[in-house]
């Protein structure tokens, strides 16, 4: 049985073992009417890296790293390597991934497949954008290297798509040259949405990464308060005097994981706790600090330090939801923060960004705006009529949510949010033309196979919200 | 497939007429005006099932061809009605039942062995092509409609009763079996529900509405629960009943 980090939608496939990239072949070539899909980690949230009936590829077991060349700051390697080993193997050598989401157990193929973006979207752009060729095993044509200038639109339709086009075996990636793996962060602390949004437009063309966290219990007036944080990598001058030998600077080494309980109370995350935790987490922070050094662990990945940390919402899982909207749309930013809010969906923090210009890629989820992402329990009664509403709302604005953190997307909503969807399916229709790629994602968005789906005329009640588990 | 919230893109009634069933298949279908498939004996009612679906905001409707009894059309009819759902059956409801004539069928005919083809043969036979299905799709749910009348029989109407214990019984069996295979069954388990099936009877006491069934049963499907009682006081109900001594439990009227 497998499923995606937030546990919510699991299916039962074949799980097929390549034990180097190279298998991937037969393995396509093998699978059954029921397609295959590639599979990273599964930190996607929902249902993309699944396939219920189908196969199942892990690509975890290509986990070698191929070459590295210093002088041109590249690595190549099998799709499977995670972004964990590779700064385990890279960061001493004075290298940082371009673009790293907030967890580093991701692989390289699942970061192409989803696109992915971090902190630093509005300086360096997504994970894609870093990519400099990649070798792909589509069913349609076979063996395929691919790059964004020689082949762009089966190099772009790859990235963001999904896995839907083929099978990543490798890629070649461009590194950022850091001289420590620390990072040096600068620190707000903000009342309110408008001063979040004017401290956050302000200061983040200064900074390589920025990022807000937004207490979601700070109704009223208090709407929107958050820690804003920007960071850099450090230099060697920004340490210790005593750190600044190479081997100390660039020592990576985040400590073993603590593993969460195996088994937690469904109504541990009460409203209650939630609050308590994010009134002392909010006053604790300075109302304004810089030039604090920190590890960049804790600064990109600080959920990294517990293992298995999704278990915490109890065997029904949890959502997250994540959507970006065009700057112009900052009132529909307030009302969408408004309602989940108000929802009082418990939920720690909201994580607010600003993107960058969007790449290339038809279902690439950055495009330039806001976007915000939080959790959500799915045990809220009520929930799906609420999400909903915001989607409609969301897309209506010209925005769209985030696909490799979706579960839950009502399917007629796709194509107005991707408008370039129809040009991405052609593109796939010449790498797949058998449509042997195949997920549970795109089962249950028939619209990414090219099936229409209808809007519904009966509107699923939104409010109010009520946990069913009480 | 059925998403994080529970909502579905498709559902298979199994006994497509049945008022629990399109009740239960109307509030599946309406958040995402879901594909519906009919599976029944009688096209007319079908037809006025599948209207009824339509006002409730189901997306696509489709009927195929039904009957409990002809267990070896049953693998076929599944089939088809994938195909005509153009893909994953994410719920099948297993909603066809008769109640019989208990005193008559007692005196005599093949009405008692009807009741036992129907509610128990078919449904094991069904339950199997559906679970074959979910099986290959490697997730879906079952959604069997049993009875309190199983239970504990009674005296009062132990032919259906005891077809009724029967299913129940095939079918906690049927969920253990699919465990780990991404299917799952649901065993829904109404008290005396006044509609169609019960019409021109005294209703018992803590009896129940078809909408009331669908609501339970959609929100047990979202919990993924294994059984659920409705109305809920019924499961602490019987739980007392079932150890009444025989002599007091043979006396319960119908
Ligand atoms: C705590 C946490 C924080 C996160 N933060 C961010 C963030 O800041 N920014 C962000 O963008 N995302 C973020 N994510 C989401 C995550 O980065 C993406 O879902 C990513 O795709 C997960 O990689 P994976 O290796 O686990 O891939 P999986 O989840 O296994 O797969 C994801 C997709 O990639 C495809 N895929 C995987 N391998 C290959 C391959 N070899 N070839 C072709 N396709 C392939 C799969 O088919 C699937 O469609 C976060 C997730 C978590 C759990
Ligand atoms: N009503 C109650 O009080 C109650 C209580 C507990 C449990 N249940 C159970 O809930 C289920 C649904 O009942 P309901 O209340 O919705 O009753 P209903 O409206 O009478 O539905 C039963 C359906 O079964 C169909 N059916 C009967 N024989 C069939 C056959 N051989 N092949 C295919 N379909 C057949 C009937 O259609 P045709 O006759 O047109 O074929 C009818 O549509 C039944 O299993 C019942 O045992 C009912």
């Amino acid at each position: 049985m497998l499923s995606g980090w937030g546990r919510t939608s699991p299916s039962s496939a074949r799980l097929r073992t390549p034990s180097k990239s190279a298998d991937v072949e037969h393995l396509v070539r093998e699978a059954g009417e029921r397609g295959l899909i590639a599979r990273g980690l599964g930190r996607s949230y929902g249902d993309a890296a699944q396939n219920g009936g189908g196969d199942v590829v892990d690509m975890t077991s290509c986990d070698r790293i191929v070459d590295i060349d210093l002088q041109a700051g590249t690595v190549t390697v099998e799709a499977g390597v995670s972004l964990d080993w590779l700064m385990r193997a890279l960061v001493p050598l004075g290298f940082w991934p371009a673009v790293s989401p907030g967890t580093r157990y991701v692989t390289v193929g699942g970061a192409i497949g989803s696109d992915v973006h971090g902190k630093g979207h509005h300086r360096d752009g997504t994970f894609g954008s870093h990519v400099l060729s990649m070798d792909v095993y589509a069913p349609g044509p076979g063996h395929l290297t691919l790059t964004p200038d020689g082949t762009p639109e089966e190099f772009w339709a790859t990235t963001g798509g999904m896995g839907l086009t083929g099978i990543v075996e490798r890629a070649t990636l461009e590194m950022l040259p850091v001289e420590t793996a620390s990072v040096r962060v600068d620190s707000q602390r903000t009342a309110d949405l408008d001063s979040t949004m004017a401290v956050m437009s302000e200061r983040d063309a200064h900074y390589r990464y920025s990022v807000a966290w937004i207490d979601c219990l700070a109704r009223g007036a208090s709407l929107g308060r958050s820690i804003v944080e920007f960071g850099e990598h450090a230099t060697l001058g920004d340490l210790p005097a005593r750190e600044r030998s190479p081997d100390r600077a660039l020592r990576f080494g985040p400590s073993r994981q603590v593993a969460a309980p195996p088994w937690v109370p469904s109504g541990l995350l009460n409203r209650w706790s939630v609050a308590a935790f994010n009134e002392m987490w909010y006053r604790k922070a300075p109302a304004r600090s810089s030039g604090h050094v920190v590890a960049a662990s804790s600064f990109f990945h600080p959920l990294d330090a517990v293992d298995g940390w999704n278990r915490i919402y109890g065997k029904r899982g949890f959502l997250q939801y994540q959507f970006v909207l065009p700057y112009a749309q900052g009132d529909v930013l307030r009302a969408v923060i408004e309602k989940l809010v108000n929802a009082r969906a418990a939920s720690f923090l909201a994580v607010l960004k600003r993107f960058g210009p969007a790449n290339p890629a038809p279902l690439s989820f950055p495009r330039e705006g806001w976007t915000l992402a939080l959790d959500l329990p799915v045990s809220f009664a009520g929930l799906d009529g609420q999400l909903d509403e915001l989607d409609e709302m969301i897309a209506s604005a010209g925005g769209r949510v985030y696909l490799a953190k979706d579960s839950r997307l009502r399917p007629d909503l796709l194509e107005a949010m991707y408008p370039r969807l129809g040009e991405w399916r052609q593109i796939r229709e010449r790498l797949d033309p058998q449509g042997v790629m195949r997920s549970d994602l795109m089962r249950r968005l028939p619209a990414l196979a090219g099936h229409a789906t209808k809007r519904p005329t009966a509107r699923t009640p939104g409010f109010p919200l009520q946990s069913e588990d009480t | 497939m059925r998403d994080a919230l529970g909502s579905v893109g498709s559902v298979l009634v199994l006994g497509g007429a049945s008022e629990i069933g399109v009740a239960i298949a109307s509030l599946l279908a309406a958040p995402r005006s879901a594909t519906v498939v009919l599976a029944g004996r009688h096209g007319d009612s079908l037809a006025e099932a599948a209207a009824t679906l339509e006002r409730a905001g189901a997306g696509r409707v489709e009927t195929v061809r039904f009957d409990a009894a002809d267990v070896a059309s049953h693998d076929e009819v599944i089939d088809s009605a994938a195909r005509t759902a153009g893909g994953d059956l994410d719920v099948i409801v297993v909603a066809f039942g008769v109640l019989g004539d208990q005193q008559a069928d007692e005196a005599g005919g093949d009405g008692a062995v009807r009741v036992a083809t129907v509610n128990y043969v078919g449904a094991v036979s069904a339950g199997l092509a559906a679970a074959r299905q979910l099986r290959r799709q490697g997730h879906g749910c079952i959604v069997a409609l049993s009875s309190v009348a199983g239970e504990r029989v009674r005296r009062a109407n132990f032919i259906y009763g005891s077809s009724k214990a029967g299913m129940d019984g095939f079918f906690q069996g049927l969920s253990d079996s699919l465990a780990g295979s991404g299917a799952s069954v649901l065993i829904v388990r109404p008290g005396f529900v006044r509609g169609r099936m019960t019409r021109g009877m005294k209703p018992a006491p803590l009896s129940t509405t078809p909408e009331a069934v669908a609501e339970a049963t959609v929100k047990a499907l979202r919990g993924r629960s294994a059984v659920v009682w409705v109305p809920k006081p019924l499961r602490v109900v019987m739980a007392v009943m079932r150890h009444l001594p025989r002599e007091a439990w043979r006396r319960i009227p119908s």
